[in-house]
């Protein structure tokens, strides 16, 4: 078996906020490798700057220093092969479901094909018989479902998440979490989740990164070795949850 | 109509009313005129035709004000809004106008649009447009300058930008502000234009009250407010139905 090809290389990568008052340094030489096809969590104290790392792997931001490949080459910007979720949400509310899943695939495609899109899109994330429902019509885990469907409808082969599910009661997280699983092994897309869950991170992902504290570096990468599905309580599971405690240097109390 | 929100509001006019009756009882037409005689010159203006025609004349010059305000300071505000430089050159300017109340162009506005065809109309329509001008450039401006980055960023993931982008993301995110912002601007001008048509012109509501209390005709003049009062509800109302039905169409009905 060959080593798995890299997806996303992050080097050396620098991060400063200049603001009115003064400089807030957030991202202190980051290295991380993402593979093709795996899901990879990133998890860190709040604040640290997860989200800054991904919005810089998105194109959304731009790196103070240091370099991000994709695929071989430097990031220029935002691109449709790799669609960001959101935190919350970012689907419009001015767009009905259908309307807000067909936003990527553009105008000039005809309408039969986007509905043909639209529609399996709707049917994976389980929405039939929304189409026409408002984004206000619809509960948070619903939203969230819209917003998988309009980044999956563009056929990425990246999904940045950024704790999608950090606004959803706990029982919706968790039938989410199961959601995306499934997603990610129907569709084989490179997922990079960022999320301050560690339970989260050890029950989706193929490998964890931990990042310290701010000004921050990725402190190690962990595999992760337990097979799917996984049960969180399982002993493996836990034992990977007191791994990434310690690494986080959190005294875990059972 | 509601007879929740109705009835409580009916018991408040009557109470006004009332005490309106009360304090102007024995009153003669030349003092400060009591209902009853409002409502018999209300008639009265009514039957001579005057009153249809003033009421046609305030409401064409706030038409035109009005729209002519939205038609430049929509786009000029959303610009502001969205280019940081335009808007720290302009803005300050704006703000700084801003607290000038239209009514202190009026002299200027007459000079301005003196000796022309429509000089009267014109200065008026200058007037309803400063005031109604203002409000709706700052609400644009504000809406698209506090656009939720996360519509921006989802638009620029899918490859939208350019006018693309402004017609399926900043305009709809904008609306509800801007919808705000026409609301204000139509009420403020409905009051302007009273004041507006109390110098140089001779058709109106405002000149109505001006001619009335130069012919001492306070009933005449006490009829005019509460057609002016009346019209501004049905404006405002008029608006509020847009604005909901609009954003309710857009799937943004308010709580
Ligand atoms: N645009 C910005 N301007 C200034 N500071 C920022 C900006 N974005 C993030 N920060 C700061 O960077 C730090 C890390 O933020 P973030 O990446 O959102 O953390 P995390 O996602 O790990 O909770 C925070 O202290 C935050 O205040
Ligand atoms: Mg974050």
């Amino acid at each position: 078996m060959s080593e798995p090809a890299s997806k996303i290389v992050v080097r050396d990568v620098y991060k400063t906020f200049s603001t009115k008052k003064d400089d807030v340094q957030v991202l202190d030489g980051v290295n991380l490798e993402v593979r093709e096809g795996e899901f990879l969590a990133i998890v860190g104290p709040s604040g640290c700057g997860k989200s800054t790392l991904l919005n810089c792997m998105a194109g959304f931001e731009k790196v103070t220093s240091g370099s991000i490949d994709i695929d071989g080459e430097g990031i220029v910007g935002p691109s449709r092969k790799r669609v960001f979720v959101f935190q919350e949400t970012g689907i419009f509310p001015w767009y009905s479901v259908w309307d807000n899943i067909g936003f990527g695939l553009g105008k000039k495609m005809a309408f039969d094909e986007k509905h043909e899109i639209v529609m399996k899109y709707i049917n994976l994330v389980g929405l039939q018989g929304f189409e026409k429902a408002f984004p206000n019509e619809l509960s948070g885990g619903m939203k969230q479902r819209v917003e998988f469907a309009r980044a999956l409808a563009v056929e990425p082969d990246v999904l940045f998440l950024d704790e999608p599910f950090g606004a959803l009661d706990a029982f919706t997280r968790l039938e989410m979490r199961r959601e995306i699983v499934h997603i990610w092994q129907e569709t084989k897309k490179t997922c990079i989740l960022v999320t301050h869950d560690v339970e989260e991170a050890v029950e989706l992902s193929d490998r964890i990164a931990v990042m310290t504290r701010r000004p921050a570096v990725v402190h190690s990468v962990i595999d992760n070795p337990n097979s799917r599905p996984r049960d969180p309580d399982d002993s493996g599971c836990r034992e990977l949850k007191d791994q990434v405690f310690e690494i986080l240097g959190v005294e875990r109390r059972v | 109509m509601n007879p929740r929100t109705f009835l409580p509001a009916l018991v408040g006019f009557t109470v006004f009313v009332g005490f309106w009756h009360l304090a102007t009882l024995g009153n003669s037409i030349g003092d400060l005129p009591g209902p009853w005689i409002t409502i018999v010159g209300l008639i009265d203006v009514a039957r001579q035709g005057l009153l249809w025609k003033n009421i046609v004349a305030s409401v064409f010059r706030v038409a035109w004000g009005f729209s002519l305000a939205a038609l430049i300071g929509i786009p000029l505000g959303m610009a502001f809004g969205w280019f940081p430089r335009l808007r720290n050159m302009f803005n300050p300017l704006i703000q700084a106008l801003r607290p000038i109340s239209p009514i202190a162009w009026l002299p200027f506005a007459v000079i301005m649009f003196g000796g022309t065809a429509m000089s009267s109309d014109l200065s008026a329509i200058f007037l309803i447009f400063l005031s109604a001008f203002f409000p709706i450039i700052t609400s644009s401006t504000s809406a698209i300058a506090s656009l939720d980055v996360k519509y921006v960023r989802s638009a620029e993931n899918f490859g939208v930008n350019g006018l693309e982008f402004f017609r399926r993301v900043a305009l709809p995110a904008a609306l509800p502000q801007i919808l705000t912002g026409l609301r204000l601007a139509l009420g403020i001008a409905w009051v302007v234009v009273v004041a507006a048509e109390m110098l140089g012109v001779e058709t109106g509501l405002g000149y109505q009250v001006m001619d009335s209390r130069n012919a001492l005709r306070m009933d005449y003049v006490s009829a005019a407010m509460v057609v002016i009062a009346v019209i501004g509800l049905l404006l405002d109302t008029a608006m509020a139905r847009v604005e909901s039905t609009a954003l309710a169409r857009r799937g943004m009905a308010q709580r």
